[in-house]
């Protein structure tokens, strides 16, 4: 049962990390341009089909481009919303949680306020409605991700912040003497790390799927950059006689989203059962 | 006559608890007009069930909430008037629970640093010097200072705790049920640390504990706290071998000594729990006391002089 | 005296590790016997094994598990079942974990009584007012309609004892069942189960580490240590002479009123338990022990002597 789960952090792990490093070494993995057209060689099948070459491994879609150097980059932007929008809504909602269960009272009150008031707007409307009225582009996808997710960030931290505020320890250090900044730090933020974690990567995988979802509904990233959900978007009117051009991209952001939740899922297990060093 | 170490002032603490969105908050009374002294030396044993308030009384003596009335004297300067570091120099506590004591995210050289750190100005070597030191003192092999806390004994922890107390050097500790959540055995080795401690470094104890028989045993006064008021104190020859109040007696009859054949003692208390959150009219030991009369559910009783002590009850010898 | 409950080497292992290494020990019709020792020493696994609810990664083998005669060591989990609750019965240290929060008093102890007795609803709410009234809790009839975190952790021990005693059984298996209360409640409780034990003639099987609740309610002892019985014997021989260092040293640990004086010191058992392996031999206790001698790690012999006082140690008079 242990070894099973952690199988799958392995497996997780494995996922994550071979993407991310697609997701660095884009430039030199992809032999060809994700942006050159070629009107001539559109729609060739993978390779592994009858008519494939080993030119365009995963063939061109319906412009010419080739499909494998624009997985390769899709990988890059995929990556880049799902780090940038945990590290952003991650900010703001751990601060907003420990914050309201450290000091509790009208601040408390005042925070869990706010995160209510986020609980009740629909996401993907108002990521739809400010993208629509900003104009998309990467920053604005990554921003509005980020302002939008800290809900359960917030959350988590600040349960796990007030739990830990009424521990022995946190009573020793304020009798140590320590400034209150001191034990906000170094008492109680290294304690509510791990349930944090695992929020991130659950955080990372949804942030990666909205970014398709509105890249899919043209209010994601603009052509001609190659994410993965405009690259499902553009291929869905050509699926019927060309199926492997919304496959390719279409279980590549299932594997990776996949591959996100067993690692959080691990992550959880192994932090749970304590650690050794 | 110079100030006593420690003097607690008529201190009160009131908490309003809420049940809910749309109950009634109700005031819980924790502590109510206690007040106490302890000289340089000496070891004030705090005795009383849970819910009596000893742990609340515990929490503002070390500044950790602040009386809703009273004032705390350390020295004859009250809490308030201290910064946190002057108060760290002072005062230090010794928790029940090693488990939730000790940061499981800290190596135990780190644990013990923790008040020196926070003093700040004194330079590494010098603390590493005196954690070390002091880990040695208490029975602990320095190497032991890079391991984290989940790799040591329940005792192990315990005299680390009392490491990061006595580190700063401070006059009182307060020990809050300091060996409750040990075994028999480990008990006793930390009840000998601490008396040896006591005299090398010349502490005050505040000893807060359920466990008469251990507080008999470290205590030269001792205080009974029953529904946040002390209803009796006395020296501790005198409160063990003459206890005046009921609810003394009853706590003393209840200690079972290992002596075969005694049988399971008798306490005569009702059944009815004392509640903060309900405080009884008069006497607040009325309801569960073997000898009350009515008198005792309409007027409250004074506090009276009782030998070297005082006493809460009507019908209690006094004098 | 006739045995209700008798035990021949019990061993009982999670993985290599032994918790309960050749335990025997009996318990009386109408007698408390208690287990005593420290945490870690087995004594509550021993108490699990009785009842059959060790973990399932626990593995148990025995020469002899007895109960008024009939052999449960190779009872299945159904039969097992059948007894538990019903002729053995347990209580807990904490009775608000073995109390579903979620029905009332009544409904609880009315659905014990009638898996194993069967019968009406009604009927079974008459048993357990019946007991409520039984464990000296006044006005039985509101508390049955109450749930458990409506009541102080005493009248919920209670409950939990009323409900152990529905089925009139002869063995009742108490694990620490006063740790978790003021000493005043102790006093109470322990007060309880002794009328009780006298008015029903209830076998109990105490498990607790405090010496003071044994010498006030036991007729039998038995030392644990490290997963052995060290020494087991009557309750006033085992006070007034201890054999074993172990007991002896736990002994002179516990501070009493009047016996050791302020400032000098409580007498005190150094080291800490050994980790017990599979290749374990001899003493677990000669590293703490001021009598030790080499062949302290060669087998030990148990020594017998008159009125059923038995002790594990070779050097020991």
């Amino acid at each position: 049962m242990r070894a099973l789960r952690n199988a799958g952090l392995c497996v997780g792990a494995v996922i994550v990390g071979f993407t991310l490093l697609v997701a660095i070494f884009a430039p030199i993995l992809a032999t060809q341009d994700p942006f050159a057209q070629d009107l001539s060689r559109r729609l060739i099948v993978p390779f592994w089909m009858e008519g494939g070459s080993t030119n365009h491994l995963l063939g061109t879609d319906q412009l010419g481009r080739d499909y494998l150097a624009r997985l390769i980059y899709g990988a890059r932007i995929s990556m880049l919303i799902g780090i940038m929008t945990v590290v952003t809504s991650g900010a703001i909602g751990v601060a907003m949680g420990v914050i309201g269960g450290f000091f509790g009272g009208r601040i408390d009150d005042m925070i869990l306020f706010a995160i209510t008031a986020r609980l009740s707007i629909p996401l993907i409307l108002v990521a739809l409605a400010v993208v629509s009225l900003v104009g998309s582009s990467l920053t604005v996808v990554v921003m509005t991700l980020g302002l939008l997710l800290w809900d359960r960030f917030a959350v988590v931290a600040r349960v796990s912040t007030m739990q830990i505020r009424t521990l022995d320890f946190v009573a020793a250090a304020w009798s140590a003497g320590c400034s209150r900044p001191r034990i906000l730090l170094r008492e109680v933020l290294p304690n509510i790390l791990s349930p944090l974690a695992v929020v991130a990567t659950l955080e990372m995988a949804l942030a990666i799927l909205l970014e398709a979802a509105l890249s899919f509904l043209g209010l994601g990233v603009p052509p001609p950059l190659p994410s993965w959900g405009l690259m499902i978007a553009e291929a869905k009117d050509y699926m019927f006689f060309s199926p492997w051009v919304i496959m390719v991209p279409g279980l590549s952001l299932c594997a990776l989203v996949f591959g996100i939740n067993l690692l959080g899922d691990g992550l959880r297990d192994l932090l749970k059962t304590g650690r050794t060093t | 006559m110079t100030a006593p170490l420690l003097e607690v002032r008529d201190v009160g603490q009131r908490f309003r608890a809420s049940g809910g969105m749309f109950a009634k908050t109700r005031q819980v009374v924790a502590v109510d007009g206690v007040s106490l002294r302890l000289e340089t030396g000496g070891v004030l044993g705090v005795v009383g069930e849970s819910g009596c308030g000893k742990s609340t009384l515990a929490k503002i003596i070390l500044g950790l909430i602040k009386p809703t009335s009273g004032d705390v004297l350390i020295d004859g300067r009250s809490l308030t008037t201290m910064d946190r570091r002057e108060r760290a120099r002072l005062i230090q506590p010794v928790f029940q629970d090693p488990f939730s004591s000790l940061n499981p995210r800290q190596r135990i050289r780190d644990i013990v640093a923790l008040p020196l750190t926070a003093q700040g100005g004194i330079p590494a070597g010098e603390i590493r010097k005196r954690v070390d030191a002091m880990l040695s003192r208490v029975g602990l092999d320095p190497a032991m200072g890079e391991r984290l806390p989940a790799q040591l004994s329940g005792g192990q922890r315990q005299r680390v705790a009392i490491a990061r107390a006595l580190v700063l050097h401070p006059r009182l500790v307060v020990c809050d049920e300091p060996t409750s959540a040990l075994d028999v055995s480990v008990q006793a080795q930390i009840l000998n640390l601490l008396a040896e401690l006591r005299l090398e470094f010349g502490l005050s104890y505040l000893f807060i504990s359920h466990n008469l028989a251990v507080v008999e045993h470290v205590a030269s006064e001792v205080a009974v706290m029953y529904l946040g008021r002390i209803v009796e104190r006395n020296e501790a020859s005198a409160l063990f071998h003459a206890p005046r109040h009921p609810y003394t007696k009853a706590l003393l009859a209840s200690v079972l000594t290992p002596e075969p054949g005694l049988g399971i003692p008798e306490t005569g208390l009702g059944d009815a729990m004392p509640d903060p959150a309900n405080v009884p009219s008069g006497c607040r030991f009325h309801p569960r006391c073997p000898v009350a009369v009515e008198r005792c559910s309409r007027d409250s009783p004074t506090t009276e002089r009782a030998g070297a002590g005082i006493v809460e009850c009507h019908l209690a010898p006094v004098g | 005296m006739t045995a209700l409950l008798e035990v021949a080497d019990l061993h009982i292992g999670f993985g290599g590790l032994a918790a309960v290494r050749g335990a025997s020990f009996t318990v009386n019709k109408g007698e408390t016997h208690c287990l005593v020792g420290e945490s870690g020493c087995g004594k509550s696994v021993t108490a699990l094994a009785m009842m059959g609810l060790l973990p399932a990664n626990a593995e148990r083998r025995t020469a002899a598990l007895r109960f008024d005669g009939q052999d449960i060591a190779g009872l299945s989990e159904r039969e097992m079942s059948r007894l538990r609750g019903d002729r053995i019965a347990m209580i807990f240290q904490e009775p608000m974990t073995s109390l579903n929060p979620a029905y009332t008093v009544g409904s609880q102890m009315g659905e014990v009584y009638r898996r194993h007795r069967g019968g009406t609803r009604q009927a079974a709410l008459d048993r357990a007012a019946e007991l409520l009234e039984r464990v000296r809790i006044t006005s039985p009839g509101m508390r049955l309609g109450q749930f458990p975190h409506q009541l102080s952790g005493g009248l919920r021990q209670r409950v939990m004892i009323a409900m152990a005693l529905m089925c009139e059984p002869e063995l009742l298996i108490a694990d620490e069942p006063t740790t978790a209360l003021d000493v005043t409640v102790q006093a109470q409780i322990l007060r309880l189960l002794a009328d009780l034990q006298t008015e029903l003639g209830l076998a109990i099987l105490m498990i607790t580490h405090d010496l003071g609740i044994v010498a006030r309610t036991a007729h039998r002892v038995s030392v644990m240590y490290a997963g052995e019985i060290v020494e087991t014997a009557p309750v006033f021989p085992l006070f007034a002479e201890p054999r074993h260092p172990y007991t002896r040293g736990l002994l002179s640990c516990v501070p009493v009123p009047g016996k050791v004086g302020r400032d000098e010191p409580l007498g005190s058992i150094r080291g800490t338990v050994p980790r017990i392996g599979p290749n374990f031999a001899g003493c677990a206790f000669r590293d703490r022990c001021d009598l030790a001698r080499p062949d302290c790690s060669s087998p030990v012999v148990r020594h017998t002597l008159a009125s059923e006082h038995s002790y594990l140690c070779q050097i020991a008079p």
